[in-house]
């Protein structure tokens, strides 16, 4: 259709009168002149006051209270400036790797990370796959609700020595903790957003004749993407909970065992400096879900 | 005499909720000629949204038969395509992706892809939602809304344009402006349309025909009016016409005197 053969439609012609109408002339005429950088910085320092410089105060002023805490002869934990002094290497440089388990803080999160990608990838398509089926049939929620509702209460840890029984193994034992702690909000939540698929959808897939597949992929899915990714968050968040803990009981490279063995080895510092980057992976594991739920949902999940 | 283009024979319709039984409809003929307009009019809780379910095919009917083209309904098809009361679209997809499921789906092996996308774009253009197509639907006002749910519907290449209350939810300038919009669509494409309403301007304005529900349970059609105004219709000129107002008036009279009519009738 070419475009004057268009017609302008009363919302067209109104939004566009009304811009018209405005004296928009001197608004427009100062983008036009060459960005002052002089506002731009003043921008990003607003900015930076306004969001970076709260956390900053909050973090100096927790600093300087734990410093002088624990800077008194006999304090059970080291002060911030001997955290510095003392895992300073730990700090500056996680890619350093002498062999065994001697290395740098990037090698134990990445082997930690590993672990958590295959747990959590299996527990979010087998989380998804039966909370459709859940959400979909009632048979099968009457059958499968109320043992999901009990085993979901089970500790991450408590599943550790079955699984260790079951694999003969420490790696596969691990992933499977982690799959089986971030299922059960994912299956949840699925079951929830399919159940509330609002009735209108579905009469508008009888009336399309859409099949089955059709109505899962086009339908069924996106109308219960926000829910699923509610779920998908809150157990990306739990597989990282656990695996901290898991690690721990099994050894090897991760950042488990890695605080594990700085504690068997009295470096406290390192303990928190891991800790530390413990939270800072975590924070990043959620909002990479939130950030793949915007870009899928287009915003419809919200945050 | 020639078959009915569509045709209600003696429809039924019970709920059951357990122990409790409601008959919402009993006994509903209607024969609709192709290409007519009818109004379905009536008070709030008659039956008339589950009368247009089994047309559409939604619903199941407990008794009685509807034939379309002397075919038996029985389940929901794009030949009998439904304008929803509160638009449905999906909101994950964009105006065109709206309208473009239901081509896709509708003429996936009939047409090729260019000619889905033209078809897309052609329907966009009838209510004049071209202009918007990489909008979502949280994006447009509620009447545009309802724009791209007729153009869905439309798209279809129904047989039967359903319409359940579809400017119910808009404003009283919005609504005249769809309903003009509506008028033409029909002078030009000539759709079989049945639309529900509440609004008795609108019926007498829209229909060659209204029909009249008495009040549930056990809702029936209580009269047919036919409204013998010449089309294109102008809404300014037809206030004061004489069988505008006429028309208008004896629906009024069913509505809000409708004891007396039924024992009359």
């Amino acid at each position: 259709m070419s475009l004057a053969a268009r017609q302008l439609t009363p919302e067209e012609t109104s939004s566009s009168g009304v811009a018209a109408a405005m004296p928009t002339a001197t608004v427009v005429a100062f983008p036009s002149a060459p960005p002052p950088i002089g506002a731009k910085l003043r921008a990003l320092v607003a900015f930076a006051a306004e969001r970076l410089l709260p956390p900053a105060i909050v973090l100096f002023v927790i600093g300087t209270i734990w410093q002088l805490a624990c800077s008194q002869p006999g304090a059970s934990l080291p002060p911030p400036s001997q955290i510095l002094n003392d895992s300073w290497e730990l700090i500056t440089n996680p890619f350093y790797d002498r062999g065994g388990l001697d290395k740098g803080l990037f090698w134990h999160i990445l082997a930690s990370l590993k672990r958590v990608a295959i747990g959590y990838a299996i527990a979010a398509v087998t989380g998804v796959a039966l909370g459709t089926l859940i959400g979909q049939s009632r048979l099968a929620m009457r059958g499968l609700d109320p043992l999901f509702q009990v085993l979901r209460t089970v500790p991450p840890l408590a599943w550790l020595p079955l699984s260790l029984a079951a694999f003969r193994d420490g790696q596969p034992s691990a992933v499977f903790v982690i799959f089986i702690t971030s299922v059960w909000p994912i299956i949840i939540n699925t079951a929830v957003g399919i159940r509330n698929i609002p009735e209108d959808y579905r009469n508008v897939a009888r009336v399309l004749r859409l099949n089955p597949l059709e109505y899962f992929v086009k339908i069924m899915i996106p109308a219960a993407s926000p829910y699923i990714f509610s779920g998908l968050r809150i157990g990306i968040g739990l597989s990282w909970l656990a695996i901290v803990a898991a690690e721990m009981l099994i050894g090897g490279v991760g950042i488990g065992f890695f605080i594990w063995d700085a504690w068997n080895s009295s470096l406290i510092g390192d303990i928190i400096v891991a800790l530390v980057y413990v939270g800072i992976v975590g924070f990043c594991l959620d909002r990479l879900v939130v950030t793949i739920a915007n870009a899928i949902t287009h915003g419809t999940a919200g945050n | 005499m020639q078959k009915p283009y569509l045709s209600l024979s003696l429809v039924c319709k019970t709920f059951n909720r357990g122990a409790a039984t409601t008959e919402v409809l009993r006994d509903v003929s209607l024969d609709v000629a192709q290409g007519e307009y009818v109004s379905i009019i009536g008070h709030s809780g008659c039956g008339k949204s589950t009368l247009l379910n089994i047309v559409a095919g939604l619903t199941e009917v407990s008794n009685g038969v509807v034939l379309l083209e002397n075919r038996e309904v029985t389940e929901p098809g794009p030949d009998r395509a439904v304008v929803f009361q509160n638009h449905s679209l999906l909101p994950w997809l964009t105006v065109y992706e709206n309208v473009k499921l239901a081509v896709d789906k509708v003429f996936g092996a009939a047409k090729t892809a260019k000619e889905r996308h033209e078809w897309t774009m052609f329907s966009l253009e009838l209510v004049h939602m071209g202009h918007a197509k990489e909008k979502r639907p949280a994006e447009i006002s509620g009447g545009m809304k309802q724009r791209v749910g007729l153009a869905r519907a439309l798209a279809m290449e129904p047989k039967v344009l359903l319409l359940d209350e579809p400017f119910g939810a808009l404003d009283a300038l919005t609504r005249a402006h769809l309903q003009d919009q509506v008028m033409a669509i029909h002078a030009r494409l000539g759709n079989t349309v049945i639309m529900i309403t509440h609004d008795v301007d609108e019926a007498v304005l829209l229909s060659d025909r209204i029909v009249m529900m008495t009040n549930g349970p056990a809702a029936t059609i209580g009269e047919i009016l036919p409204v013998p105004l010449a089309r294109p219709r102008q809404r300014v000129a037809l206030a004061t016409d004489t069988a505008y107002l006429t028309c208008r008036a004896a629906v009024l009279r069913f509505l809000y005197e409708r004891n007396r009519f039924v024992e009359a009738a």
